[in-house]
């Protein structure tokens, strides 16, 4: 397709699967434990609005989970059917690693993610929190996991090459591999974030219709506190993370700074914007501040960190990809702690509910968060290449022999399925979302998602209005 | 080390996929029935049966596939690629189907029959493209070192193919018999109707299966009809061919549980069948479980969570279970 080798075609596909995937994810992530904080405070206070918001996010958490499962079982068999020179020679390492992300996480949501949906009144309040928080758990659980190998191909150690293949040999240090700690705050946190944004503009869009319900009101004030408290602690976190990298992967800042030459002695400067040439090995049109780079990178006024000349070619990432992509993944983190610091000073004056733009705003922010997590992993990704295993394995030895043309038709279906599929999905999300909490379109109370536990003695079963008698349909 | 590792493995790994086919069997089955079914009230009613279970179901395929990445890489990496088009049909099968348990309750009243195709026609692509790489894993597969040979098409065979039919009959009786334990009045009746023909086509379908399988390959012939081997496998044939009596009988007598409790049985019977038939081999017809083992460390490590975890995640499993049981009756909709 387009002349592109089976190798990109599998990049490609793997790329785009990925993508699509951990927007489901994260959004689990954060949602799993805003419903436990909903239904903690709930049970605590017993306040309605508590449990109106409950119930509204859960129905959309159940379609967001729902995607979220059917485009994960696609990530555990593509390390098989697209990387299987990977899996012959690193499954040793990654698929104890993955087993264990099932084992301690899948099974806990799916076994409690029932009895979270539709167990309201087949089990107590406590045992309801309890699932709840199980599934919460299974979130976090199952991104430690996949953040642990991930983390590991990235900075691998604890393992030996024996026979050919990757053998771990110290466990403990391939979990807890250099860029671990970082990796797995930064996601976590990126996905609490991202999924603020989404309920903090779901809010704002309801005031903004007019909908000034005290419901819409605590979502937006919940998703605004949360930004203010974990936007910046995220900006400390990424730059910690960003020397994490500097130290194990030299080339990959570079390639994100589009810094070539390295002149010992000679500050660094921060290139604010620019375009890097992988042909003629530099960056043009750059618009920099001078010693910032050093300042940021080596927290010092003239400190100086390699340049992508002191890799060979064949070892570069693609710099021009990663300077942008990184710079929009920074830019929107930033506007992030700007809407938090200004949700504080209009709260502080009173004028939070009702300032128009603070609220259209906080609606285009909505999906700032997931845009971020993407370009942050197209950063990481791709600032890896040309490796699978950093330093170990490349990606071109790591793909299966399959043919161009078998690539191509997997990829047009997979690309025409999740767009159809999830795209609508998305959809579905978004008009649940519209349709907002405690109220209009929610039939009996208490909340829609219930299996009501009917007498068993034999009454008449009651004849739901809402559906059609037989035969009519 | 004094364990067998690889042996305990391929038991665990056996046991995941055998809880996925009769888990997601009886799911998928729900999916394929819907053909069969017209009204909308019975539908929703037979989705909500598996609503609160369907996702764990499906963790056991994921399991599957890790669980082989971590102790066999070789083969996960020559069976899932040798596999591919079979496994990528059956995961968009897969995703469409799961998207529609969600999407037909939300969809307007316009769309609902289309996310009921949606889910049918997921349920029978996943199905048959399961069956088609069941089929295809005993035919074997052109292995050479640690690299699948053979072409993208090669799975596709008419024994490939007629496994695939087979299996969404078995999956199709799963499905039916679970229905009449769930439910009550006119569709467990239709499902007892639906049943009975069902059982009777599975059981031709072993059949022919039995015969053309060591037909086709003198090795599994040897196994089963040697002796004293044929004595100790007698039982497999006799119990399949007891259970199939057993579930027609009970489907005239006003049943419940008991269909449901021998399809599971007679899908257990055809599982070990097809155990005794491919043993000790991971990569039909030459590569055994010692050969694309993953070194001990990995295994062992993975081991220590599977023999401590996997007790608790069957003791929670069946806690949900417990939690839905009973019939479920129209109205209970929880959307």
């Amino acid at each position: 397709m387009f002349g592109l080798t089976a190798l990109q075609l599998a990049r490609i596909q793997f790329g785009f699967t990925v993508s699509f995937h951990i927007i489901f994810p994260a959004i689990t992530i954060g949602l799993a434990s805003y419903l436990v904080v909903l239904e903690a405070l709930w049970l605590w206070t017993k306040e309605q609005v508590y449990r109106d918001l409950h119930h509204f996010w859960v129905q959309v958490f159940a379609v967001n989970f729902a995607m979220g499962v059917v485009s994960g079982v696609v990530m555990s068999y593509q390390f098989g059917t697209n990387w299987s020179y990977f899996s012959t020679y690193a499954g040793g390492v990654t698929g104890p690693l993955l087993t264990y992300e099932v084992l301690t996480a899948f099974f806990l949501e799916a076994g409690f993610l029932g009895v979270m949906l539709f167990g309201w009144n087949k089990v107590g309040p406590g045992l309801h929190f309890f699932a709840t928080l199980m599934v919460a758990a299974g979130t976090l659980i199952s991104a430690t996991w996949i953040l642990a190998a991930n983390s590991w191909m990235q900075t691998p150690q604890g393992y030996a090459i024996v026979g050919g293949r990757i053998v771990p040999v110290d466990w403990v240090k391939v979990i807890f591999s250099p860029s671990f700690p970082f990796r797995l705050a930064h996601m976590t946190i990126a996905a609490y974030l991202a999924t603020a944004l989404f309920v903090g503009a779901s809010g704002a869009w309801h005031l903004l219709k007019g909908r000034d319900t005290p419901a819409v009101r605590t979502m937006l004030s919940m998703a605004m506190w949360m930004l203010l408290i974990v936007a910046p602690i995220q900006i400390e976190v990424g730059d910690e993370h960003g020397l994490n990298t500097l130290k194990y992967q030299p080339a990959k800042i570079a390639a994100i700074e589009g810094h070539w030459q390295n002149m010992p002695g000679e500050s660094v400067p921060l290139i604010l914007f620019g375009w890097p040439d992988m042909r003629d090995a530099k960056t043009l049109d750059e618009v920099d501040v001078p010693h910032l780079g050093s300042l940021i990178l080596t927290h010092s006024w003239n400190g100086t960190f390699p340049g992508l000349d002191d890799f060979p070619a064949a070892d570069r990432p693609d710099s021009t990809v990663v300077f942008w992509t990184f710079r929009v993944m920074v830019g929107l983190g930033f506007l992030m702690v700007f809407l938090g610091l200004w949700s504080l000073w209009l709260r502080a004056h009173g004028r939070m509910y009702g300032t128009r733009i603070f609220l259209r705003f906080a609606v285009l922010m909505g999906p700032a968060g997931l845009v971020a997590i993407l370009a942050g992993w197209i950063t990481t990704e791709m600032g890896r290449q040309p490796w699978v295993v950093y330093n170990v394995m490349r990606t071109a030895d790591a793909v299966s022999n399959h043919s161009a043309i078998e690539l191509t038709v997997t990829l047009v279906l997979f690309i025409v399925v999740y767009f159809a599929l999830f795209g609508t999905g998305i959809s579905y999300m978004l008009k649940l979302v519209a349709k907002g909490p405690g109220g209009q379109g929610l039939e009996a109370e208490p909340g829609i998602f219930q299996r009501p536990a009917r007498p068993l003695s034999g009454a008449p079963d009651i004849v739901d209005p809402a559906t059609p008698p037989r035969g009519e349909e | 080390m004094g364990v067998d590792l690889p042996i305990l493995w391929a038991i665990i790994i056996g046991f995941g996929l055998m809880m996925y086919v009769i888990m997601d069997g009886f799911d998928l089955g729900i999916g394929l029935l819907f053909p069969f079914i017209r009204d909308r009230a019975d539908r929703d009613m037979m989705v909500n049966t598996v609503a609160p279970v369907w996702d764990g179901n499906e963790t056991w395929l994921v399991l599957g596939g890790t669980a082989l990445m971590a102790a066999f890489p070789l083969a996960y990496s020559v069976l899932l690629s040798a596999l591919y088009l079979p496994l990528v049909l059956m995961l968009l099968g897969l995703i469409c189907r799961g998207v529609s348990f969600e999407f037909r309750f939300k969809a307007d009243e316009a769309h609902r029959h289309f996310w009921d195709v949606v889910f049918a026609g997921g349920s029978y692509v996943a199905a048959f493209s399961q069956g088609i790489a069941l089929g295809a894993f005993i035919n074997g597969f052109h292995v050479s070192g640690p690299s699948y040979q053979g072409g993208a098409l090669d799975c596709v065979t008419p024994f490939s193919l007629f496994t695939g039919v087979g299996l969404l009959v078995a999956y199709a009786l799963l499905g039916s018999t679970w229905l009449i334990m769930k439910t009550e009045g006119a569709l467990q009746q239709r499902m007892i109707a639906l049943a009975r023909p069902v059982t009777v086509a599975l059981l031709v379908g072993i059949g022919i299966v039995s015969l053309w399988t060591p037909l086709a390959h003198p090795q599994i012939a040897a196994r089963w009809f040697s002796l004293p081997n044929i004595i100790f496998f007698s039982p497999v044939p006799i119990l399949t061919l007891a259970t199939t009596w057993g579930i027609l009988r009970a489907l005239r007598r006003d049943p419940h549980a008991v269909p449901f409790g021998l399809a599971l049985f007679l899908l257990f019977l055809g599982y070990s069948g097809l155990a005794i038939s491919l043993w000790p081999n991971i990569i039909p017809p030459a590569v055994a479980i010692w050969d694309a083992a993953a070194p001990p460390q990995s295994m062992g490590f993975a081991l220590v969570g599977a023999l401590f975890i996997i007790p608790i995640i069957l003791t929670y499993t069946a806690w949900s279970y417990y939690v839905f049981r009973g019939k479920v009756r129209a109205g209970e909709g929880y959307h």
